[in-house]
């Protein structure tokens, strides 16, 4: 199942820490981890709400442990705030959100894809967040090894934005060897105590973290602050800001990820992103028997919106349809990518909780052409 | 520089952003007294919320997470869940711990988490200005409250020994010295320490709800209306008075949660090495 696929690479990825809530559909990911945390020494706190179970990520994180968090679209809402924080507070964690109908309650049991721009503004202010989606349980494991290694990299919190299908399918999952996985360190501090500046970047931007009760003493606040820790003046929040931001932006190439599956040449694109990518591959399948040539461009990592790739993977295309389960966020990024007057981008939208068929797709192109 | 100061506070963060008079600075003194008694520097691990009472964990030259507005008692239990050898504190204010995190408090309580939670009491939301807090007394006039308040106000340590608390103090900043020995209690005692400090607030509290802003005022008002208590029934008589009780009101040994879950992990591996419990 993809959401034990996920458990699973956390574990293995050594995540140590995980505080969720439960709910439908992303339930079994705090249940693996009850289950399996204990025996690696680690902890799995169920906690009171979402929004405790986000805090204590972040206070897990900062006490130099690998840290998780697993939701769905309304813990997620309760969550931001604690995105926000882990955004400000530069804490490398995971946060998996297995999208299911909404606003509010909406369709627990059912998929959607509703929370697309949720993951990249639903906390206040200017920030930079990585947000990966995928379209199968072995993406759940791989895609949650990478967010980890992101996480770690950049110390940022690195969302994984599935949706019920991909959570709940069950399907094969090859599991590697540890060893054979490359995991990314948390970035130690270099010089002692003395000598250290809590907030002064490395040149890629990204400060060293050192753990509590390790010697360092560090003053970590939610405020944007000067590169001591403390409150910053208009000039250092400016910095701070603008810092957090573009340690993401300014480092897009090295995990951007925006694959074509089918024909990269053919006329006739999809734009896809999460669940909806499976059932693409099948309508490019079929479309190949008819003699319909077709390529499916699936977006993997869609925030920061790898707008080059995307860009690239539909070079050529004359007719451009992003097909989504929600009434068009992903339309909107290609829209504002892809600005040629000849081609309007256009939606094929489907809500409500029943996972599109591959025909339906066949059936989009052949009606509305 | 007073010689606690010299040798705890992070110099390059003073002066301090609290208002001339405020208890602040008093409650950081008695707090780095217990510390240097107890000698517990290198094992302090803090956490804060938002509110005026938040910035004293700041000031102080240890490891310190400031993060959201009530948020302070999950952060400290994501430290204290990643090392159990550490000596966690969360600082926070009335608002902060009995309104926006009250929900926090009664789970951390409940499973008696070895950390200490101190919860400074202004009767009133000081840094936003001066508003009602769960705190204030019926009938106050606040920047919210203008034509008094008419809610009861929660007295934090009932229902943080309610909610499984395994030591409760309330103290004010006019007794030192029994607030120093609260610290030290809640700073060695093994679970769930809340200690609450009365405080005064000339700037909000003195001039809306006591009448003055004058520090000297608002001193003297703590330490007419708080009154040292021996046991429950002097408590509920203080309390009849419209009085503030002060006292050690609790301390007990109860299994606590992270020794709990370190057997549980021990129990469990154990019995997956012998083939047993999945």
């Amino acid at each position: 199942m993809g959401n034990e696929a996920c458990a699973e690479a956390a574990l293995l990825a050594g995540c140590r820490f995980f505080a969720g809530y439960p709910i439908t559909p992303a339930t079994e990911i705090l249940e693996v981890m009850s289950r399996r945390l204990p025996l690696v020494d680690g902890l799995c706190l169920q906690m009171e709400d979402e929004i405790a179970a986000v805090v204590a990520m972040v206070g897990a994180s900062w006490g130099g442990a690998k840290s998780m968090t697993a939701t769905s679209g309304p813990g997620f809402c309760l969550m931001q705030e604690g995105i926000g924080l882990a955004v400000a507070v530069e804490a490398p964690c995971v946060i998996v959100n297995v999208q299911r109908g909404g606003p509010a309650s909406g369709q627990s049991t059912s998929t959607a894809q509703g929370d697309f721009y949720q993951a990249r503004y639903g906390s206040n202010g200017d920030y930079s967040i990585i947000v990966l989606c995928p379209s199968t349980a072995q993406e759940m494991f791989d895609h949650t090894v990478k967010a980890f290694n992101l996480s770690e990299r950049f110390r940022v919190p690195v969302i994984i934005l599935s949706d019920e299908v991909v959570g709940h399918i069950r399907e094969k999952v090859c599991i590697p060897d540890a060893d054979q996985l490359a995991f990314a360190p948390r970035k130690a501090p270099t010089v002692p105590p003395e000598e250290f500046v809590p907030f002064k970047p490395d040149a890629d931007g990204v400060p060293f973290m050192p753990a509590f009760n390790t010697g360092y003493r560090i003053p970590v606040i939610s405020q944007a602050k000067s590169l001591s820790g403390n409150r910053g003046n208009a000039r250092e929040a400016d910095e701070n800001i603008r810092r957090i931001v573009a340690k993401i932006e300014d480092h897009l190439d090295e995990f951007a990820d925006v694959q074509v599956y089918g024909d990269p040449k053919a006329e006739t694109a999809f734009v896809t992103f999460g669940s909806v990518c499976r059932a693409a591959r099948s309508a490019v399948d079929m479309g190949r028997e008819q003699g319909l040539a077709l390529r499916s461009v699936e977006v993997k990592t869609v925030w920061p919106f790898p707008d080059t790739l995307v860009r690239k993977a539909l070079a050529g295309a004359k007719r451009i349809v992003v097909m989504e389960m929600n009434l068009g966020m992903l339309q909107r990024e290609v829209e504002r990518v892809i600005r040629q007057p000849k081609i309007k981008i256009e939606l094929f939208s489907k809500i409500g909780g029943i996972y599109p068929q591959p025909q339906e797709f066949l059936r989009f192109l052949e009606e509305k052409r | 520089m007073n010689p606690l100061g010299e040798k705890y506070l992070r110099k390059d963060f003073l002066p301090f952003l609290f208002c001339p008079g405020c208890g602040d600075g008093m409650i950081v003194q008695s707090f780095l007294q217990a510390v240097e008694d107890l000698g517990c520097r290198e094992n302090l691990a803090m956490t804060a919320g938002i509110g005026c009472s938040a910035w004293i964990a700041v000031y102080i030259h240890a490891d310190v997470l400031k993060v959201l507005h009530g948020r302070a008692i999950p952060a400290a239990i994501g430290l204290k869940a990643t090392q159990p050898s550490r000596t966690v504190v969360t600082f926070t204010g009335d608002g902060d711990c009995l309104a926006i995190g009250g929900n926090h408090l009664l789970h951390a309580a409940r499973r008696n988490i070895d950390m200490t939670v101190v919860v400074v009491n202004n009767q009133l939301y000081a840094m936003t200005g001066g508003q009602v807090a769960p705190s204030t007394k019926v009938g106050s006039k606040t920047q919210t409250t203008p034509y008094g308040n008419v809610e009861k106000p929660l007295d934090g340590c009932k229902v943080a020994a309610a909610a499984g608390a395994t030591l409760v103090s309330r103290w004010s900043t006019a007794h030192p010295r029994q607030l120093i020995r609260a610290f030290k209690n809640a700073l060695t005692h093994k679970g769930f320490a809340f200690v609450e400090v009365m405080s005064q607030c000339p700037v909000q509290t003195g001039r809306y709800l006591l009448g003055s802003g004058s520090p000297q005022f608002n001193f003297q008002w703590l330490k007419d209306n708080c009154v040292a208590v021996k046991d429950t029934s002097q408590r509920d008589e203080v309390e009849a008075q419209g009085k503030i009780p002060l006292g050690d009101f609790l301390q007990v040994e109860k299994p606590e949660f992270m020794e709990e879950v370190r057997r549980m992990n021990e129990r469990v591996k154990e019995a997956k090495a012998k083939g047993g419990e999945r």
